[in-house]
């Protein structure tokens, strides 16, 4: 039998329905290949059992004419996501042995329309990283290695990005032919890039936050990580939803937005913003843009220079904004009611002891950030002042969509990078979101596509920013994209039984 | 009228003005939290009205019960207070084991309900302006249980998310009088608006008490705060026991400490909880999971036109339209009940008698506050547990305005229904005790009296004018008190003079 596992969610869907193969045959062929790509550690449970049912019930649905985009796809989930009765820990020590007794309104909508589990995807602790070090279920391996100069393989590990590292992982090995993430200042459009892979964050209020594990309540979005651009307007058409469960969710209709992709973008106006060239940028991702801007003129688009003067302020904005809302988030996870429980002397000792052994060394310093920002005396001169700051990053958009329909920028500034390299550096890690943090802030869509190769073979992305709830359009440009930059390279298959 | 000779405390150093501020805690009437679908029902077991939303299960997000914010309004409303078009949920940040978010959410620095003024009446008949501060919407915590287990604490949270309303006032109380008088008017309104039920021993309200001393006309001085004080009584002991505790300090030359106080009931003192620099820095921000609350000025018309009569209306009507006393109306309008009791008590009357209401209402409200009152307060009930209906209480007061049994034997029917529940038309029938009002019957019997006490009667025909009075009562016991007073004076009065 053919390998279902290259397939793309398409033309695995397109197989479906034609009956050339089942939900059930797809799965196994995925659950296969998990278990010989565990080294990739992008797996924190394998729901095999659930897969394999959920196949079966995929199968009848399609058989009795039922199917819709998702129906028997077999797709991972990330561990930020409440799942029923299934370990749902956004890989927190704290969270030890937490099962829900509910699914997130995302998950929930993609088993409606018939979708599979195949598992729970490793992650960020709390989705609070760039490159998927901070799990207490140990980093994530990206399945693309640097190509040396006598063109052999490295052998280091390379970091999947993050915070939804485990998720392109599983995408990236084909373990999973999709995965959910989610993106809070870049965790779907960063590693989507670090894997050569699609990963739409949609506009906020898009997806209900309803059983999402918080980070921070205000941007923190669902979104697609796909192999194609097609495959992400599909499962993101099953994932959006209005829910008046979650009071940020925006009551508008959901789009079909596999219907957007004409390929047609004669007359587009796509905008370069200039403050995204930033010192110190390497060259190959300063090429790789102008490389796009010069792939949609070909496509009849039309070049417009913007200016979005408040992005330099963005990074430092997030990471005043995201904390503040992190630590009064993160506050119920105290031992008293579910998860790790630490005994200690009384009630505070419970409190000290659970949560300095909960939580790992990233989370404890963006709750002390957070609590930091958010004191007396201090409010105003940082959190008050991010939510200003926040309004004008905000305004420059708007701004510049008077002029223009989309925005083309890189997705981060460098490829994946060696695991370790950054780990002991925040700053550094923290610069990874500096292309991705603006449109997190405005709450915008935003897509990143593969685009093209770093010097060392590692996959790059270019960013599209679209208008808010405007996901077709942003859609429409991002397939034109992926089509004219031809991206096909796969990684070279080094995990596995030996 | 307005009270203006200002009330001192005298020390042992010369006068000192108490200044007192309430902070009122009223649960909201409703059927759901204010955050969550749960049941708010007072006395359940425990943990029976909790939901994921109240227990802060991971990714749970709050959605405002619309009720609740109608609530607010009519209180505010109510109190005649400024309505804000928009508010803004805040999360306050704090541990505790029966706080599971870790934060309350409430409103802190935009409140759905702005300033206003309570006008409350003193003992000495004058009256008092109080000014609201604010009333916001806040979440009440869960229920710590420290004595179901030798070492352990269990949490109740069943009241976690039920909806309070905050009522701020200014610190313009000057008198435990004063407080007390304002609390009960606090609690009227919002019974007469049924927005709280004001159950004080089911904890619906209660008060944190604000008190400080000064010399007459200095600036205010240093307050202390006890927290939970859930009765009028116990309020009042925490002002006498707080002023005399602050006015001996200062003259000791000590200085009183910004503090949180607890009251002990037993002893009638306060002690000390946490000091100013121990006080929390609770971390206010706005709550992402929550837009701004917005409603139109006609949300707020429509709220106002739908508001029942409130007591100052009620109690003008009362005296003006129906000639009720004024110290009877403000006893009678104290109570929604025992307004409602009154009023449908008279409606009775007015039908059966077939006279106007203003002809019978001083007799009406005399009956309910003198006797049904009375023998309310004997049996410990409430008006609403009344044992008797309303029905045979216009019944009682009809049989006495249509002349069919005295005043003196009404007592002896009431005392009757009280005992048996009976209808009163039966037990005069049963008892023969319909009032005598046939000259013929009653000449005869005065005839007897004059002739069986005449030395009494040559000490009246001499100038005893006052053995009128033994004439008559010897004329009501030989009918046993059935003879129409009126026609024993009518008659009496001839024979006697001759």
């Amino acid at each position: 039998m053919t390998d279902l596992t290259k397939l793309t969610l398409a033309e695995a869907r397109d197989g479906l329905a034609k009956g050339d193969f089942t939900s059930r045959e797809l799965t196994l062929q995925h659950l296969s290949a998990m278990e010989k790509g565990r080294e990739l550690n992008s797996f924190i449970v394998e729901t095999t059992d659930i897969a394999l049912d959920m196949a079966d019930k995929a199968d009848e649905m399609i058989k009795a004419g039922r199917g819709t985009g998702m129906t028997g796809i077999p797709i991972a989930v990330k561990d930020l996501f409440c799942t029923k009765d299934v370990h749902s820990c956004a890989a927190s020590h704290i969270l030890d042995g937490f099962k829900p007794k509910y699914d997130s309104t995302v998950t929930a909508n993609l088993w409606q329309d018939g979708a599979v589990m195949l598992g729970k995807t490793n992650m960020d602790e709390f989705a609070m990283g760039s490159s998927n070090e901070t799990s207490y279920y140990g980093p994530v391996n990206n399945p693309w290695r640097a190509t040396k100069k006598d063109g052999s393989l490295s052998e280091n590990n390379y970091v999947p990005g993050g915070s939804s590292g485990g998720s392109v992982a599983a995408v990236a090995g084909h373990l999973a032919l999709a995965a959910t993430g989610s993106d809070t200042g870049g965790s779907i459009r960063q590693p989507a890039a670090f894997a050569g892979l699609v990963g739409l964050k949609p506009t906020y209020g898009r997806c209900s936050r309803w059983g999402m594990i918080a980070f921070a309540s205000s941007l923190d979005q669902a979104g697609p990580i796909t192999k194609t651009v097609r495959d992400a307007a599909i499962m993101m058409e099953s994932m959006a939803s209005y829910d008046d469960k979650d009071s940020t969710s925006v009551n508008r209709n959901v789009p079909n937005y596999e219907h957007a992709l004409t390929g047609d973008i004669r007359g587009l106006k796509v905008g370069i913003p200039k403050e995204y060239r930033m010192d110190g940028m390497p060259e190959e991702i300063e090429k790789l843009w102008q490389q796009g801007i010069e792939w949609m003129k070909a496509a009849g688009a039309e070049i417009i220079d913007i200016s979005l003067p408040h992005t330099k302020y963005a990074l430092p904005t997030y990471y005043i904004v995201a904390p503040a809302e992190a630590s009064s988030n993160l506050a119920r996870y105290d031992g008293v009611k579910y998860g790790l429980r630490v005994e200690g002397d009384g009630l505070s000792g419970m409190y000290k002891n659970t949560r300095a052994a909960g939580f790992g060394d990233e989370v404890k310093r963006r709750i002390l950030i957070g609590t930091y920002v958010l004191s007396a005396g201090y409010y105003d001169a940082y959190y008050l002042k991010a939510q200003k700051i926040r309004t004008l990053i905000a305004q420059d958009f708007a701004k510049a969509y008077e002029k223009v329909d989309v925005i083309l920028t890189p997705t981060a500034p460098s490829p994946a990078f060696a695991m370790g390299e950054k780990s002991n550096d925040p700053i550094a890690m923290y610069l990874n979101d500096v292309f991705t943090v603006p449109a997190s802030l405005a709450g915008l869509p935003a897509i990143s596509v593969p685009a093209g190769l770093s010097a060392d073979a590692l996959p790059l992305g270019l960013q599209l920013i679209g208008r808010a709830f405007d996901e077709e359009t942003m859609l429409r440009a991002a397939d034109v994209l992926e089509h004219a930059a031809g991206f096909t390279a796969k990684p070279k298959i080094w995990w596995g039984e030996k | 009228m307005e009270q203006f000779i200002p009330k001192y405390v005298q020390g042992a150093t010369g006068d000192w003005e108490v200044v007192i501020g309430l902070e009122i805690h009223a649960q909201v009437a409703s059927e759901a939290k204010l955050f969550s679908g749960s049941s708010t029902k007072f006395g359940a077991e425990p943990n029976t009205h909790v939901s994921f939303v109240c227990s802060a299960m991971p990714g749970m997000l709050p959605v405002i019960n619309e009720e609740c914010i109608r609530q607010a309004v009519r209180t505010g409303l109510a109190m005649g207070c400024e309505i804000h078009l928009r508010s803004v949920f805040d999360r306050k940040n704090y541990f505790y084991a029966d706080l599971p978010q870790g934060y309350q959410i409430s409103q802190f620095k935009d409140p759905i309900v702005g300033e206003g003024e309570i006008v409350v009446d003193l003992e000495d008949g004058t009256t008092k302006t109080i000014g609201v501060e604010r009333l916001h919407l806040e979440q009440d915590a869960g229920k710590s249980m420290h004595d179901q287990h030798p070492t352990q604490t269990y949490v109740d949270l069943n009241r976690s998310g039920v909806a309070l309303m905050e009522i701020v006032s200014k610190p313009d109380m000057r008198s435990a009088e004063e407080a007390g008088a304002y609390f009960r008017k606090i609690r009227t309104l919002v019974r007469y608006a049924g927005t709280c039920d004001g159950n004080m021993d089911q904890g619906s309200m209660r008060a944190d008490v604000n008190v400080s001393v000064r010399r007459p006309g200095a600036e205010l001085g240093i307050r202390s705060e006890t927290k939970n004080v859930n009765s009028v009584r116990f309020m009042m002991q925490v002002i006498a026991f707080e002023t005399r505790r602050q006015i001996d300090l200062l003259e000791d030359g000590g200085e009183v400490l910004q503090e949180t106080r607890q009251f002990d009931p037993a002893s009638g003192t306060t002690s000390s909880l946490r000091s100013k620099e121990e006080a929390h820095d609770y971390r206010y921000f706005p709550d992402p999971d929550l837009l701004p609350l917005e409603f139109t000025q006609e949300f707020v018309d429509d709220l106002a036109k739908a508001l029942p009569e409130l007591p100052d209306d009620k109690r003008n009507r009362l005296i003006n339209d129906l000639g009720v006393s004024a110290y009877n109306a403000a006893v009678l309008v104290a109570e929604k009940e025992s307004a409602d009791y009154f009023e449908s008590l008279l409606d009775s009357l007015a039908h059966k008698t077939g006279k106007a209401k203003e002809e019978l209402a001083t007799q009406a409200a005399n009956w309910v506050i003198g006797d049904l009152f009375g023998a309310l307060k004997k049996t410990g009930k409430s008006i609403s547990e009344s044992p008797v209906s309303l029905k045979d209480g216009a019944e009682l007061l009809a049989l006495q305005i249509d002349g069919t049994i005295s005043g003196r034997i009404a007592k002896d029917v009431f005392e009757i229904m009280l005992d048996t529940g009976k209808n009163p038309e039966l037990i005069v029938e049963e008892k023969g005790l319909k009032q005598v009002s046939d000259t013929g019957a009653i000449d005869a019997i005065i005839d007897e009296v004059i002739a069986d006490n005449q030395d009494k009667l040559a000490q009246y025909r001499g100038g005893k004018d006052k053995l009128f009075g033994f004439f008559v009562g010897q004329v009501m016991k030989k009918t046993q008190g059935k003879a129409n007073p009126q026609v024993v004076n009518q008659l009496l009065k001839p024979k006697l003079d001759g």
